[in-house]
């Protein structure tokens, strides 16, 4: 599987280190929230079928990280 | 008896084994080993225009700003590593005045110069066979049209991490790490076999 690096250009997916779901927040008011919304924060992950948002680092290249959108079913690659 | 401080290589072993290569082939194909290479590594921040000017200056050429690009003048190179990192290669013995030089162009701007000829050994690869070598043992597009002279690439190695630079059509430059030297090398021989 080819992986669209920003900086790099395509290159094969042995390349990168997966770094889970993309756009999740920190709680913006850490101190108020309570311990179900911590869990939900730390634990937590959106598992579709179909399009997912997704941070990957190009660790054997320039170690730069990245957001993509990845099709969790055909793993056709869109950049975010 | 004080014992006299000896430098060596993280290769120093395999000459005689890439020497016979090299034989083998009629020339064909010839590895070895470019020992002691200064590098520094250097970071700063490729949109300050005027600290880019200023290093310039400093070391005498521009640094790359294309991914994946090499510049070079006379026996210095610099190689892009990531947006704000690069690699400074000089010959042996040269790692203090390259140090000397960045600082100077980098002056009081945010950044780091870090002497790291330690860190990796180089192995030159040369010959029409070169690029068909390496492309038993790394994951990228070697093909002459497209990694063509003055271009760099970090990749693996099987399992090595490794920078490759393209010095000529038929030359490549392999920085690896140290501790990985040999893995190296025992990967490029075997893959000969084939």
């Amino acid at each position: 599987m080819l992986i669209p690096c920003p900086w790099c250009g395509d290159r094969e997916d042995i390349e990168f280190k997966y770094g889970g779901s993309a756009d999740v927040a920190y709680p913006r008011d850490a101190d108020a929230v309570d311990d179900a919304t911590w869990a939900r924060f730390v634990f937590f992950r959106p598992n579709p079928k179909g399009q997912m948002t997704e941070r990957w680092v190009h660790t054997a290249g320039c170690r730069r990280w990245f957001t993509l959108v990845r099709d969790t079913v055909t793993h056709q690659i869109t950049t975010a | 008896m004080i014992a006299e401080a000896v430098r060596r290589s993280p290769l120093a072993d395999y000459t005689d084994r890439f020497a016979a290569l090299s034989t083998a082939t009629d020339g064909a194909l010839s590895i070895r080993e470019l020992p002691f290479v200064s590098q520094v590594d250097l970071r700063a921040d490729p949109k300050d225009s005027d600290l880019m000017q200023r290093l310039a200056t400093a070391i005498g050429f521009a640094l790359p700003i294309v991914p994946n690009t090499v510049t070079s003048r006379e026996d210095r190179r610099a190689l892009w590593l990531a947006p704000d990192e690069w690699l400074v290669v000089g010959p042996d013995g040269q790692q203090g005045a390259i140090e000397r030089e960045l600082r100077n162009g980098l002056n009081s701007a945010f950044g780091s110069i870090v002497d790291v000829s330690a860190n990796r050994t180089v192995i030159e690869i040369r010959g029409g066979k070169a690029r068909d070598l390496l492309a038993h043992c790394v994951p990228i597009d070697l093909d002459a049209r497209v990694f063509s002279a003055g271009r760099c690439a970090q990749t693996l190695l099987v399992k090595a991490h490794v920078i490759i630079e393209c010095r000529d059509e038929s030359g490549l430059i392999l920085y690896v790490r140290a501790s990985l030297a040999t893995y190296a090398a025992d990967w490029l021989l075997d893959a000969l076999t084939e």
